[in-house]
């Protein structure tokens, strides 16, 4: 007889598989997607995984771009990563992002046209400020009524998206735009422009932040007390709360930190890539995240790799929009697709496919 | 502002109709819920149901085939969920919202050929003289067919949770899964119909929206209205007719936005625009911050993973 048998302790082998069984799953599987809507597929996956990387003609354009698309996801993800692990579910990144770039943003907007060296890093510290504010909400409702902080968090990005849709047409949109909505570019404003620090890599202050984060949190966990707080919340709480935890303390921390990254996050791309806040700002980078959470193991060097990848699939599947004509929503189902398998699969690390009858242990 | 060009009337009858979606939505979960299950892939549900609904009832002409695709679509999707929570223990709240991201990805990939088309009109049911009776005819007698379909509903759902054996067995998954698997409830059974039941339901709602609320399929037509859906489980402390007064409101709510915009009330559209959200999370806290909502009310395994290892 075939049973699954809990195994004592993760098995460290298969977790480290179980993401890459998982990307070829949802190759496999996207594949035959692809030939449904009358694609080859074969060169389909060759230009979502490959020409971004390697095509001679694509790799110039579509390398930097990898680094700055995965950039926010890789910060928002580690933010959000530290609140699963601990069993806080912050699914409002989205909402926190576009935050960070509308309070950054209008501390930029609000000094225009001065020229100050100090004007990039307040607008960083605003931006950060606004993502931690929107998080703040569910924290507190939580912690002082016990409202259930994904139902809260997720409510709060269509506020965040009123909001922007507003400010983008009314406090914050352009002077001199003649009429056009959308605020002042912010690329265009020397003091608080989020440039690439080195020529046609795509490298700006977002990805080395992205990294900087990355590596302090991978120390956090190991070896702050915290870190070990917020890992032993997500086993048992009871346990965590013995060892001194307090839940309540560890709830605000969690969502600080989604907040804030999601409100850097937002403000990076605001002033960079993006360069003015629309009503189309948000595109969706708080909930891919979530993706990339999990892809990455909710480890934050993981995280990096998953974001990586999950930025190739964008830049990939956007020159198979072109080249091709596959459908953007076809790439957004192909991402779902590759959450649903890293979940299934994740069960071979915790469970063991044993033949016979049960031991007793 | 003039609000004299709201009729009464009128106003509750749409308000009625515009409860529904949430109203099947939420009724699903709380069947799920109650046996154990938080699925929070219900807005993905919806979504799926939204588009596959339109599409059955554009391709084949007729809303009822539409609703009964809605029905399957939601279901697929949710067995999905239960062969990840219940056969492989993946982790329910990520699960859910797999299925959401994953729903709102693939329904765009249905409906982008159907943007712009006009779905059949609903048939409505034929009273005869009794919708042309003052007052009482516009109140009762002048919905759709699913409007009566979800009153039939409510009350078979809370006889079968309340009354029946049947229900009784799900409610004791969902309080003490192993006390329940300890006398020879089949736990995992049990919750794959409940999860089954909550994804027809989401997927009803769903059609609901794009074929009768706003009779057309646009991109992320449901904005939300399956997380408020869950939330609804939530404030009405998962009980079944609470489930239809928190729908009536909320789709007032939503509603009385888009009137007071339509009558060019004096109030920023954006803030109009957020009421229902805003409304949700301070019904909830309230709820919540009573003890009554999330302690008393809760099935005692909602959430939890069961893997009957003795």
């Amino acid at each position: 007889m075939i049973r699954l048998e809990r195994r004592r302790r993760q098995s460290r082998a298969w977790a480290l598989a179980t993401p890459v069984l998982a990307v070829c799953a949802t190759v496999a599987t996207g594949m035959v997607m692809f030939a449904l809507l009358g694609k080859d597929p074969v060169e389909a996956i060759r230009t979502i995984f490959w020409a971004p990387l390697f095509d001679p003609n694509l790799a110039s354009y579509a390398r930097p771009q990898i680094l700055v698309k995965a950039a926010p996801l890789v910060l928002i993800a580690i933010g959000l990563s530290l609140g699963f692990r601990a069993n806080i579910w912050n699914i409002g990144a989205e909402g926190q992002y576009i935050m960070g770039a509308i309070a950054g943003g209008a501390t930029a907007l609000a000094l225009y046209p001065l020229d100050a060296w100090w004007i990039f890093p307040l607008m960083i510290t605003a931006g950060i400020a606004g993502g931690v504010a929107w998080a703040m909400v569910p924290a507190l409702l939580k912690i002082r009524f016990n409202a259930n902080e994904i139902l809260v968090s997720l409510m709060l990005v269509y506020v965040a998206e009123q909001l922007l849709a507003s400010v983008s047409i009314g406090l914050l949109r352009n002077p001199d735009g003649i009429g056009f909505p959308g605020s002042r570019n912010l690329q265009h404003y020397e003091s608080a422009a989020n440039s690439e620090l080195i020529t046609g890599t795509g490298i700006h202050t977002g990805v080395i932040a992205a990294i900087a984060v990355a590596l302090m949190v991978h120390a956090l966990l190991r070896l702050h007390r915290l870190g070990f707080q917020i890992r032993l919340a997500g086993l048992s709480a009871r346990s965590a709360a013995h060892s001194g935890a307090n839940p309540k303390r560890l709830t605000a921390i969690c969502l600080a930190a989604g907040g804030g990254l999601a409100g850097l996050a937002g403000i990076f791309e605001l002033a960079g890539p993006a360069g003015q806040l629309t009503i189309d700002f948000n595109v969706g980078y708080g909930f891919t995240a979530i993706i990339v959470a999990f892809l990455g193991r909710l480890n934050p060097l993981g995280i990096v790799l998953a974001g990586l990848l999950m930025a190739l699939t964008y830049i990939g599947g956007e020159m198979a929009q072109f080249m091709l004509n596959l459908p953007a929503a076809a790439i957004q189902a192909f991402q779902g697709m590759l959450l649903f398998f890293l979940l299934s699969m994740d069960f071979l690390s915790r469970f063991r496919i044993a033949f016979g009858t049960a031991r007793i242990n | 502002m003039d609000l004299s060009s709201i009729n009464p009337l009128l106003l509750i009858a749409t308000m009625i109709a515009a409860s529904m979606p949430i109203f099947f939505a939420a009724i699903g979960e709380l069947v799920a819920e109650k046996s154990g299950v938080l699925n929070l892939g219900v807005e993905g549900m919806m979504i799926i149901g939204a588009v596959c609904g339109f599409v059955a009832a554009v391709e084949t002409g007729s809303p009822i085939a539409g609703v009964f695709a809605a029905m399957l679509a939601g279901a697929a999707l949710s067995l999905l969920f239960g062969l990840l929570t219940q056969l492989l223990h993946a982790n329910q709240v990520a699960t859910g919202l797999a299925l959401t991201l994953f729903g709102l990805g693939l329904s765009a990939l249905i409906g982008q050929s159907y943007a712009g088309i006009k779905p059949p009109s609903f048939p409505q049911i034929g009273f005869g003289t009794l919708s042309e009776l003052p007052v009482i005819g516009a109140l009762l007698f002048g919905y759709d067919a699913l409007v009566y379909a979800s009153a039939v509903l409510v009350v078979a759902v809370w006889w079968f949770l309340g009354r029946s054996r049947g229900g009784l067995a799900l409610r004791a998954v969902g309080e003490n899964q192993d006390a329940a698997h300890a006398l020879g409830y089949r736990v995992v059974a049990i919750r794959m119909g409940a999860i089954v039941f909550g994804g027809a339901c989401a997927g009803v709602g769903g059609a609901y929206l794009s074929l009768l609320r706003v009779p057309q399929w646009t991109e992320g037509a449901t904005a939300g209205a399956g997380w408020i859906a869950l939330a609804l489980v939530v404030f009405s402390s998962w009980k079944p007719f609470r489930v239809v007064l928190g729908a009536f409101l909320f789709g007032g709510v939503t509603l009385l936005q888009l009137n007071l915009q339509a009558v060019g009330a004096e109030i920023n559209p954006v803030y109009l625009s957020m009421a229902p959200y805003l409304v949700t999370i301070v019904a909830l806290a309230a709820i919540s911050g009573t003890g009554r909502g999330a302690h008393l009310g809760a099935p005692g395994s909602l959430g939890k993973p069961f893997h009957a290892s003795g």
